[in-house]
C-alpha cells in the first residue's frame, strides 16, 4: 500500500518482542493469580483485623506506579542485596506481586458473593471447609470474579510494557527500537497495536465463552 | 435421641437461649412455635454444631455436639437440616445437588449417589426435574429438593426451620405434605413452623419458645387446647 523499509527480519524482531510480552504476562498472571487466591482466601478467612498487615502491603503494591516499583525493586535486589539476577526475573517478580494485590481483592469479592446460607447448607451436609471451598465457593466465586479477572489479565498485559525499564525487550520496546531506526512511527505503532490485539483477543473472548457456558439456562 | 441440657447462648450482649432443656426421642415429631427472635433457629443451628454454645450441652445419640473431640462433619451426616431460605447450589442440576455430598462426604460412587438421588427426588415428587437447574424451580420445588438432598445422606434426624415461610401460599401445601409423609414414615423430626394446623396434626409434642425460654411443651391437644403460659395464649390468639 505504501513504501516501507520494514523487512521480514524486523517483523520477526517484533514477534519476539510480542513473545516476551506474552511470557512476562503469562508468568505474572499465573503466579499473581495463585498468590492472589492465597492472599484473598486468607484475608476473607481471618477477617479485616488480622489481615490488616497483609492488606497494607498489598495496598502499597496497588498504589505505587508500576514503573517506580520496577526501578526500586531492581535497584534493591541487585545493588543492595547484591544478587546477580536478570531484569526478566525482577520484572516477573514485581509484576506477579502487583497482579496478586489486585487479584486478592477480586478473590475476596468473589468469595463474599457466595451467600452464607449456601455455605451453611454445604457444611450441614457434612462437607468439610475444604470441600465447601472446592465444590461450592470456587465455582460460584469464579463466575462472579471472572470478568474482573479477565480485565486484570488484559491490564497486566498492557502494563507489562513498563518492564523495558529493567532492560527487558518486550513488544513496545521492540517497536520503539524499530521506530528509532526506520523513522516510521505510525506504521510501526499500528503493527504493534495489531500484535497486542492478537494476543489479547483470545483472552477477552474466553471470558465471553465461559460466561455463556455458565449461564445455566 | 437428642438431649439438650441447660443450653445457653448469646450473640454479644443479647442472650438468645436462656437455659433450654429438651429431649427428643427417636421417632418423635416435635414442632417448635414461637414469636420471631425467640431463638428457634439458633437452637436448630446449635444442634448440628453450626453455632457454638456458651454453656450446657447437647447430645445426639450420646455424642456431645460441642465437645472439642467431636468430629462435627461426621456427626452432621446423622442430622439433616433444611432452612427457611432456599439454598439450592445454583451451579448444579437438581440431581447433582442431591449427589454432591453423597459423593464427597459418604464417598459413594457416582452411580450409587445418582441412584439414591433419583430415588429421593422421586420420593418428594421431583422425578421430572432431575436435570434442570434450580433457577427453573419454584420455591416449593426448591424446598422439596433441599429435603431430598438432606434425606439422601440417610440421616437419623431431620431439622426443619420454617421451611414454608418464604413460600407463596399456594406452594406451602406441597412442602407440608412432604413433611407429613416423612413423619408418617417414622423420621425423628424437629420442625420450627408457623403452620398451627400442621403442628396440631403431625406433632407428638409442641414446644413454645418465648424470648429464649421454652415456656411450654406439651402434646398438641393439650398445648393448643389448654395453653397455660400467658404469652402462649397471646401468641395463639394472635395467630388465629
Ligand atoms: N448470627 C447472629 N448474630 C447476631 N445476632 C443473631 C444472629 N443470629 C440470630 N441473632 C439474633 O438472635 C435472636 C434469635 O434469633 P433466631 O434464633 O433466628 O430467632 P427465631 O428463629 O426464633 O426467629 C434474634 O434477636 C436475632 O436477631
Ligand atoms: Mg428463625
Amino acid at each position: 500500500m505504501f513504501d516501507t523499509a520494514l523487512t521480514a527480519n524486523d517483523l520477526i524482531f517484533l514477534a519476539k518482542g510480542a513473545g516476551m510480552t506474552l511470557i512476562v504476562t503469562g508468568i505474572s498472571v499465573l503466579l499473581g493469580t495463585i498468590l492472589g487466591i492465597l492472599f484473598g482466601v486468607f484475608r476473607y478467612q481471618v477477617g479485616p483485623w488480622w489481615a490488616a498487615p497483609l492488606t497494607f502491603v498489598l495496598d502499597i503494591f496497588r498504589s505505587i506506579p508500576l514503573l517506580i516499583q520496577l526501578v526500586l525493586a531492581n535497584a534493591f535486589v541487585t545493588t543492595v542485596l547484591g544478587f546477580r539476577i536478570s531484569g526478566f526475573t525482577v520484572a516477573c517478580g514485581v509484576l506477579s506481586l502487583y497482579t496478586s494485590a489486585y487479584c486478592a481483592e477480586i478473590v475476596r469479592g468473589g468469595i463474599e458473593s457466595v451467600p452464607t446460607t449456601l455455605r451453611r447448607a454445604a457444611r450441614s451436609l457434612g462437607m468439610t471447609w475444604g470441600q465447601d471451598m472446592r465444590s461450592i465457593v470456587l465455582p460460584l466465586a469464579t463466575r462472579v470474579a471472572l470478568p474482573s479477572w479477565i480485565g486484570l489479565a488484559l491490564g497486566v498485559m498492557k502494563d507489562s510494557a513498563l518492564v523495558f525499564i529493567v532492560q527487558v525487550v518486550e513488544l513496545l520496546k521492540s517497536t520503539q527500537i524499530l521506530i528509532t531506526r526506520l523513522q516510521e512511527p505510525l506504521f510501526l505503532l499500528m503493527i504493534c497495536g495489531l500484535f497486542y490485539f492478537v494476543i489479547s483477543f483470545p483472552v477477552a473472548r474466553l471470558g465471553g465463552y465461559l460466561e455463556r457456558r455458565w449461564s445455566n439456562d | 435421641m437428642i438431649e439438650i441440657e441447660n443450653v445457653r447462648k448469646s450473640f454479644g450482649p443479647l442472650e438468645v437461649l436462656k437455659g433450654i432443656n429438651l429431649t427428643v426421642q427417636k421417632g418423635e415429631v416435635l414442632t417448635v412455635i414461637g414469636g420471631s427472635g425467640s431463638g428457634k433457629s439458633t437452637l436448630l443451628t446449635c444442634i448440628n454444631g453450626l453455632e457454638p454454645i456458651d454453656s450446657g450441652r447437647i447430645l445426639v445419640d450420646g455424642i456431645e455436639v460441642h465437645a472439642k473431640t467431636t468430629d462435627l462433619n461426621k456427626l452432621r451426616r446423622k442430622i439433616g437440616i433444611v432452612f427457611q431460605q432456599w439454598n439450592a447450589f445454583p451451579h448444579l442440576t437438581v440431581v447433582e445437588n442431591v449427589m454432591l455430598a453423597q459423593v464427597k462426604v459418604l464417598k459413594r460412587s457416582k452411580a450409587e449417589a445418582e441412584a439414591e438421588a433419583v430415588r429421593q427426588l422421586k420420593h418428594v415428587g421431583l422425578s421430572d426435574k432431575l436435570n434442570v437447574y434450580p433457577s427453573r424451580l419454584s420455591g416449593g420445588q426448591q424446598q422439596r429438593m433441599a429435603i431430598a438432598r438432606a434425606l439422601a445422606m440417610s440421616p437419623d434426624y431431620m431439622l426443619f426451620d420454617e421451611v414454608t415461610s418464604a413460600l407463596d401460599p399456594q406452594l406451602v401445601g406441597e412442602v407440608l405434605d412432604t413433611l407429613r409423609m416423612l413423619a408418617s414414615e417414622g423420621m425423628t423430626m424437629i420442625c420450627v413452623t408457623h403452620e398451627m394446623k400442621f403442628a396440631r396434626e403431625v406433632s407428638d409434642r409442641v414446644a413454645f419458645f418465648d424470648k429464649g425460654v421454652m415456656a411450654e411443651i406439651a402434646p398438641p391437644e393439650e398445648l393448643f387446647g389448654a395453653p397455660k403460659d400467658p404469652e402462649l395464649r397471646k401468641f395463639l390468639a394472635a395467630t388465629h
